[in-house]
């Protein structure tokens, strides 16, 4: 009897609305589309903070690619008056994420720090939260991968390194969420302050169009940003509330 | 020497299906040895490389992370739909036909959910820590995902083996008996515990009669979920064109079309290679025919619905998806499918055919091959075709996929073939009663005279 109250008891706390209120963080990632040039830094940077594997030329032409980050690139009109779109694509980190529902052993799952984590050790390979994912940014490890002599040395050591048949994708630079926090506990702080956490893509992006920070904290540059009326976010009628919210670009010949 | 079906008597029955069991030509262990070797080259030496390698092995890639294997699980479920399932209903509506095909039909279903477990095995990343999918006990108190359909799906598949294995292991009892009065040697000896001391008594027979009655009610409902359950891993994405109320009796109707003409395509080749012709007759093509017909009727109005839902949703990444499906890449594939599905089984309105063995056998397998498109299809084209323009992509069958997919189906032979030598393949006990009781003419004498 007691374990079905038990049961109960966890299922009402897991079911109440508001559960990942209680919690210290949201993380939160806005996306200026005004001030990306489509440099691709962010996806350099990605890949070596996270060990993301060079997967050669065989696997790209087979469509293959590792990037945890990409730039989509979008081309308007038909030349020689053309305008390129470029969308930094990556985990959306959804609060309602299609990808944590349907991993049958639930190797991936919504943190109380409101990311999407994705246990490596957990995972069997099913592949079935590519399929559910529409931003198309969860990536599959289709073999062991190698770094050549000298850039196994570069390996970030706070990262691991995961084998074929696992499923692999943005954590927001987990890793670095993790020692900002352990730092703000050796202080005695409670908190992390605003600023004191960057992931990689936006530690390098030359534009400062990428901003990372806290929702829950009123005052973060991320909060700020959210109620720019150019705000949205990617395939917004699926539902599916992502946390990287997206700045229009402003068009010059429109405005 | 052609008998008719009213001119066989009880005594025949037995000898018949115990000669089908006991006595094995060259023929047989030929067959069995070049599908044993077919699995071993086709399905398990490829499949230790891709072990070995990766799924990279295959040809899947970043936007299309299911393929063949996925289609194939998909299609070995379904044709395991027709067996238990239609033995059943014919069970309970008290179908005659049904006496002579059922076992093997049952026994169809038990090896296609073998196959679309292995399938399983083959398709994810990982087949070494597949256990975690199970609700096992465990110190680390991790459990499955209890939302996920596709652990619904293994739930499911366990629960419907199960069932099917103890209903097609009940039925035979009654025969493991016949077989064992009537053998010797170990095959006495294994007789003897197959058929669990059967005597043949009155309180056996009912008792019998009860459970298999009971087990085929209980299956019918679990068969029909079975397949809605494996078309909710696909439904409950939200992937265009997967993402569709009508993908459970789409999967379920799927199953029980591509189900049924397994059964033909099994019957054929029993009729033919065991010498059942006389108790494998048209009667039983006919009603099978007449079957696939409306089967693929109501398959062919899925699909219309299909498109038309997607049509008029005029959600711009549905019509992508429905136009690529139509005229993009995949289209000769889908052209086929409407072909060899939809247009090929009319020819079933005329008795004629369906009354001719091999214009059967050529449109059951035909109706298989266009439902394996079909389920390829559904896992090839949508994937390929999402929200984000940018993750397009094309997918196509490695040589390591379409060697397990042959492997696959001379594994499934290999089953049957070890199958039709240890059980009755033919219901002794059920065919004796569609036949006239022995002392009939008997009686009718006694009354003249």
């Amino acid at each position: 009897m007691s374990l079905i109250d038990d049961f109960l008891a966890r299922w009402h706390e897991y079911r109440r609305p508001g559960y990942y209120e209680e919690f210290d963080y949201h993380w939160t990632m806005t996306v200026d589309l005004d001030r990306c040039t489509g440099c691709e830094a962010c996806v350099t940077a990605c890949q070596a903070e996270n060990n993301t594997p060079i997967v050669g030329e065989d696997a790209i032409a087979r469509g293959r690619h590792m990037q945890w980050m990409r730039v989509e690139r979008y081309w308007e009109g038909e030349y020689p008056d053309v305008k390129l779109r470029a969308i930094p694509m990556f985990c959306q980190h959804c609060d309602a994420a299609p990808c944590e529902t349907v991993c049958p052993v639930s190797a991936t799952y919504h943190n109380q720090d409101g990311l999407n984590a994705q246990i490596y050790n957990r995972c069997i390979g099913t592949r079935s939260c590519a399929v559910y994912c529409p931003y198309e940014v969860r990536y599959f490890n289709y073999n062991n991968h190698h770094w050549d002599e000298p850039l196994d040395q570069q390996l970030n050591p706070d990262v691991s390194v995961r084998e074929k048949g696992v499923m692999e994708k943005c954590t927001f630079c987990i890793q670095r969420i993790r020692q900002a926090k352990d730092a703000a506990k050796d202080d005695g702080r409670r908190r992390v302050q605003d600023g004191e956490v960057q992931p990689a893509c936006v530690q390098t992006c030359p534009t400062e169009a990428l901003v990372f920070g806290d929702r829950k904290d009123p005052d973060s540059a991320v909060s700020l940003m959210l109620g720019n009326e150019r705000a949205y976010t990617v395939l917004e009628e699926l539902n599916t509330d992502p946390s990287v919210v997206y700045l229009k670009k402003v068009d010059a010949d429109a405005a | 020497m052609q008998r008719r079906h009213e001119d066989i008597k009880f005594a025949d029955v037995n000898n018949d299906i115990v000669r089908s069991l006991v006595e094995t030509g060259p023929r047989y262990y030929v067959t069995l040895a070049i599908a044993v070797l077919i699995t071993l080259a086709c399905f398990f030496f490829p499949w230790f490389y891709q072990l070995y390698y990766g799924i990279g092995a295959a040809g899947m890639n970043h936007p299309t992370v299911w393929g063949t294997y996925l289609a194939s699980f998909i299609f070995w479920i379904g044709l395991s739909h027709s067996g238990t399932l239609l033995s059943c209903v014919l069970h309970i509506t008290n179908s005659e036909w049904r006496k002579a095909m059922y076992r093997s039909a049952e026994a169809m279903t038990l090896f296609s959910l073998m196959v679309a477990a292995m399938m399983v095995m083959v398709h994810v990343g990982r087949p070494w820590f597949i256990h975690w999918a199970l609700p096992y006990p465990n110190q680390m108190e991790l459990w499955p995902n209890f939302r996920s359909p596709l652990m619904f799906d293994v739930m499911a598949i366990t629960t419907y083996l199960t069932g099917s294995s103890i209903f097609i292991y009940m039925g035979s009892i009654p025969d493991f008996a016949a077989v064992r009065d009537r053998t010797t040697g170990w095959r006495h000896h294994m007789y003897v515990l197959l058929s669990l001391g059967w005597r043949g008594t009155d309180t056996e027979w009912h008792r019998l009669g009860w459970a298999y009655t009971f087990l085929a009610v209980l299956i019918i409902p679990l068969a029909v979920s079975v397949h809605s359950i494996v078309s909710w891993d696909f439904a409950m994405s939200i992937v265009p064109s997967l993402h569709q109320t009508i993908f459970a009796p789409y999967f379920v109707v799927g199953a029980i079309y591509s189900g049924t003409a397994g059964i033909v395509t099994v019957m054929f080749v029993l009729r033919k290679y065991m010498n059942f012709e006389h108790y494998i007759t048209k009667v039983h093509f006919d009603n099978l025919g007449k079957l696939l017909l409306a089967l693929s009727l109501i398959w062919t109005y899925i699909n219309v619905v299909e498109v038309f839902t997607g049509w008029y949703s005029n959600d711009s990444a549905e019509l992508e998806s429905l136009r690529y499906k139509l005229f993009g890449f995949y289209a000769p594939l889908y052209w086929e499918m409407i072909l060899f599905c939809a247009v090929a089984p009319l020819l079933l309105i005329s008795k004629r055919f369906r009354t001719s063995f091999v214009p059967m056998l050529i449109l059951s397998i035909a109706i298989n091959i266009g439902m394996y498109t079909e389920r390829f299809l559904i896992v090839g084209t949508s994937l390929s075709r999402q929200y984000l323009p940018d993750s397009w992509g094309v997918y196509v069958p490695s040589l390591v996929e379409l060697s397990i997919l042959v492997g696959s189906i001379a594994m499934f032979c290999t089953l049957f073939l070890v199958f039709v030598k240890i059980f009755p393949s033919v219901s002794i006990y059920e065919v004796k009663e569609t036949l006239p009781a022995p002392d009939e003419g008997k009686t009718q004498w006694q009354a003249t005279h």
